[in-house]
């Protein structure tokens, strides 16, 4: 005998909220879920009228639901937004290609403008051909750098103010407990706090959903009726980020709300103020923004063209210093950085994809300098 | 990855871990050869590691400051291998003869929770007498507590008391100075001496006291015993998750140490948290949402209390060098099971994240560290503290309360979910965000429940934290709670009803009285 939901009192209930353990209809989920993240939006002052947001759309369940409520909400409550969608092709052989798929599916059917970037058409790499050169791990640190800078290059392109992405409540307290277990203070002083939408690429982000508990949003969207791709990308399974997310799983178990706990506990950290942290500047070679002399997306293309691929990851500034000065590096220390093993047969240049129309303010990063770019 | 310079190969390359062979020598002296290795590839000879082991409590210490020459300091043990150390060390430091001895008043608290974990009255018996054969041989006043006591605390203790730092750094060198002057003065002069020493002795009796035991009659003692064990069993039982049982049990634990240190006139209190368990702690605090008072849980020295300060020099321990340093000096340690003991794997929170963090330094063998220098990076006063006014804080635990609702906080999503999820009723609720937890409005304003004794809840829940809310929401029955809690609860809610009522004609924010919670 199914209980009445808790919030009508009137039909039977149809789900339990992983939130909050309350037993509610179908309705009542979708009502509650929807108010939400409006007051979310509204409550954390995310969006302005007549701006264009770009939606970062992967056509997983995050980006789907996403876009899904942004267009809802704008439509119901007059957020007076101009929504595009914006996917990223990160080169991975069959599971890029579904979830494109999916992406497409869901622009025809919403009728929102969609552009996709690819990898391979920005910096002449796939994440299929970084894989085969670099090995099952550290593939997530290519594939996040890289996909930052080509989703505000994209946004950049098509005219966008802010950029929103899926992010929900369980990314959100798997990031928290990842940068304490790697120290990372730059990050978790970043994340503290409530601040407003993010600056730290060229385009400002938002999280609408970074309260929603990820459990939630396939209900919403099971419920809802909403189709997505869902596979995990072939590369996850060895990223440290899954150690993170094992254990939210045990501490979800333990207690629900350990998610949004996490959460909270994220936001009021308070970090000394005497920490050295990272200055905001810009990289001397393409002109994104960069901490350090070169951005971290330059130091890693560096380390692949050059078949070093490990150049950027892990510590190897001696190393890097070395090159930047044009010495030359032993074999141990080619070794160190991932240079294939003598009598590999070379590697065959994968085609570059099309370099821009006449619309694009630019390709390839080589051939403008940072003068001519209008960030 | 993971701050260490590690070396990963492509695919098939196995993990290096640095061997080190027996015909190596200790790293410090280069003669003797080493008995153990302790952090990656550190080879310690037996005498080196007794001095490293040493000096780094005797550094800890003087680093700090915090310890004056001359002050009564409360060693809490709990008979477990890191605290049993930290005695060891104590001990030792007080005993060497030349100028560098350390110069406190040590006294010892062991807190008996066998009624909480299951044991018999039996088992706790022999847990004491082993104890005891421990206690005597340090040679240090000794105090024995049984958690029941918990019951028969004075609500003062929920009270923080505002004590004026001893002063600037510098003092500190010559408070030093002054007592080895007065010591000296003192051994010059006769008579003194043997006042001082029957002193000594009579600080050296056990004293097994209990408060609300006074003035009893032994059967009468016996059966005031039976009854808070009882009421102890109860309260525990109403605790739904294991998780809120252990927090709750630190809570109370706290509090009575607490209180004896007040009784007896001790100034400081020492907690034997190693590093391992304090990285432990961390993550385990912030899945539990208490993110804001993290510094103050870790840190080095804890002065929520005002008077009482808790510091924790055993901190950069390891448990594995604590281990070591036991196995090869003997110390004696006693064990006691807790209430995770035999638990399953994810019954609590702790649990969790002791077994996730061991599992994951097996992987990585600087997790552990890691984790404890991103704690030591924090810093106990929030980033936009008030100025002049006292926050208030906490009823249970003490820590600044976290709870102000920020537009676009996930506090303030949790309460707009709670809200939407739960039937509305007709009586007119306040338009707005404003829900019973939320801080704009401390009573009366939520009617959304209709089940009775929410109301008691609802109004005991705004004095809470974040974390012991939690706590408390997994409590059934809130009058099995100690009295002391009861009352200070309603104490300061008569104080935020009549500060409500005079709202408009106070003219600074909080009236600065002592006492103030």
């Amino acid at each position: 005998m199914p209980a009445p939901c808790s919030a009508c009192g009137a039909s039977p209930a149809a789900l339990r909220r992983p939130k909050t353990g309350h037993a509610l209809c179908r309705a009542c989920f979708l009502a509650a879920f929807e108010e939400e993240t409006h007051q979310a939006i509204v409550a954390g002052r995310l969006f302005r009228p007549g701006e264009t947001v770009a939606i970062g759309a992967s056509g997983g369940k995050d980006s789907t639901v996403l876009a899904h409520l942004l267009q809802l909400l704008d439509q119901r409550h007059g957020y007076g937004l101009r929504l595009l969608l914006l996917s990223v092709d990160e080169g991975i052989a069959g599971y890029r290609d579904a979830s494109l798929a999916a992406v497409r599916r869901h622009q025809r059917r919403s009728g929102l403008p969609l552009h996709v970037v690819s990898y391979c058409q920005l910096y002449g790499w796939s994440m299929d051909r970084i894989a085969r050169h670099l090995g099952p791990r550290n593939n997530c640190t290519f594939c996040g750098v890289f996909r930052r800078q080509a989703l505000d290059r994209g946004a950049l392109l098509m005219g966008a103010d802010k950029i929103a992405t899926g992010h929900n409540a369980d990314d959100v307290a798997e990031t928290v407990l990842m940068n304490f277990l790697r120290g990372d203070v730059g990050r978790l002083r970043r994340g503290a706090g409530t601040g407003p939408a993010g600056g730290e690429g060229a385009v400002p982000r938002c999280k609408p959903l970074r309260h929603a508990y990820e459990k939630e949003i396939v209900l919403y969207a099971y419920f809802q009726g909403l189709d997505y791709f869902s596979t995990e990308c072939v590369y996850a399974p060895q990223a440290y980020r899954g150690y993170a997310r094992a254990l939210l799983k045990d501490l979800e178990a333990a207690r629900p709300s350990a998610v949004a706990d996490l959460g909270h506990s994220g936001e009021r950290l308070s970090l000394r103020s005497d920490l050295r942290m990272p200055a905001r500047g810009t990289c001397q070679r393409c002109g994104y923004v960069a901490s350090q002399p070169l951005c971290k997306a330059c130091v890693l293309l560096e380390g692949l063209d050059r078949g070093l691929p490990k150049l950027g990851i892990g510590k190897h500034r001696r190393l890097r210093d070395k090159l930047r000065d044009g010495q030359p590096l032993t074999q141990e220390e080619r070794r160190r950085l991932g240079a294939p093993a003598e009598g590999e047969p070379p590697e065959e240049q994968e085609p570059r994809g099309e370099l821009g129309t006449d619309e694009e303010p630019w390709g390839r990063r080589e051939l403008r300098g940072p003068q001519d770019l209008d960030f | 990855m993971c701050q260490a310079q590690e070396e990963y190969g492509g695919c098939g390359q196995p993990r290096r871990r640095p061997r080190v062979s027996c015909a190596q020598k200790c790293m410090k002296c280069k003669e003797a050869s080493p008995v153990l290795v302790i952090r990656v590839g550190d080879a310690f000879c037996k005498a080196c590691f007794r001095e490293y082991f040493v000096h780094k409590f005797r550094a800890m210490l003087g680093k700090n400051r915090a310890i004056y020459p001359g002050e009564k300091v409360l060693l809490a043990l709990s008979g477990g291998p890191a605290s049993s150390s930290m005695l060891r060390q104590v001990q030792e430091g007080l005993s060497r003869e030349t100028a560098k001895k350390l110069r406190f008043m040590p006294g010892i608290i062991y807190v008996d929770e066998g009624a909480v974990c299951g044991q018999s009255l039996a088992e706790r018996e022999k847990t004491l007498l082993q104890l005891e054969t421990v206690l005597q041989a340090s040679g240090f006043p000794y105090h024995l507590a049984h958690l029941e006591e918990v019951f028969d605390l004075p609500s003062s203790i929920l009270q923080r008391v505002p004590h004026n730092p001893a002063g600037p750094k510098d003092s500190y060198k010559e408070a030093v100075e002054g007592f080895i002057r007065q010591q000296r003065q003192e051994e010059g002069g006769g008579p003194s001496l043997p006042e001082r020493q029957i002193q000594e002795k009579l600080a050296k009796v056990s004293v097994r006291d209990a408060p609300g035991m006074e003035g009893l009659a032994a059967p009468e003692a016996r059966l005031l015993a039976a009854v808070r064990t009882e009421q102890l069993i109860r309260l525990f039982g109403s605790v739904k998750t294991l998780t809120a049982k252990e927090e709750l049990l630190q809570t109370l634990r706290n509090h009575l140490i607490l209180h004896m240190a007040r009784a007896h006139g001790y100034s400081k209190v020492m907690m034997g948290d190693s590093c391992t368990r304090l990285a432990v702690k961390l993550l385990t605090n912030l899945s539990l949402g208490r993110g804001a008072s993290l510094a103050m849980d870790t840190g080095f020295s804890d002065d929520r209390h005002g008077d009482v300060v808790v510091v924790r020099p055993m901190r950069e321990y390891s448990a594995k060098e604590i281990a070591f340093y036991n196995h090869l000096f003997g110390v004696p340690t006693v064990f006691t099971p807790a209430l995770d003991t035999k638990a399953l794997e994810k019954a609590s929170i702790h649990r969790v994240i002791e077994r996730f963090l061991y599992g994951l330094q097996a992987e990585f063998p600087s997790t552990v560290s890691t984790v404890y220098r991103t704690g030591e990076k924090l810093s106990a006063t929030p980033g936009d503290a008030g100025p002049a006014a006292e926050p208030e804080r906490c009823l249970l635990c003490l820590c600044t309360l976290d709870t102000n609702v920020e537009d676009g906080s996930a506090l303030q999503a949790i309460l707009v979910s709670e809200r939407l999820s739960q039937q509305k009723l007709p009586a007119a609720a306040p338009a707005g965000r404003g829900c019973c937890l939320g801080a704009e409005e401390q009573r009366g304003c939520c009617m959304n429940t209709t089940a009775p004794g929410a109301d008691a809840r609802a109004d005991f829940l705004p004095l809470l934290c974040y974390g012991c809310r939690l706590t408390i929401k997994d409590t059934t029955c809130l009058e099995s709670l100690p009295l002391y809690v009861r009352s200070e609860a309603e104490r300061r809610k008569r104080r935020a009803a009549m500060k409500l009522e005079i709202q408009e004609f106070l003219l600074e924010d909080e009236a600065v009285t002592p006492g103030e919670s």
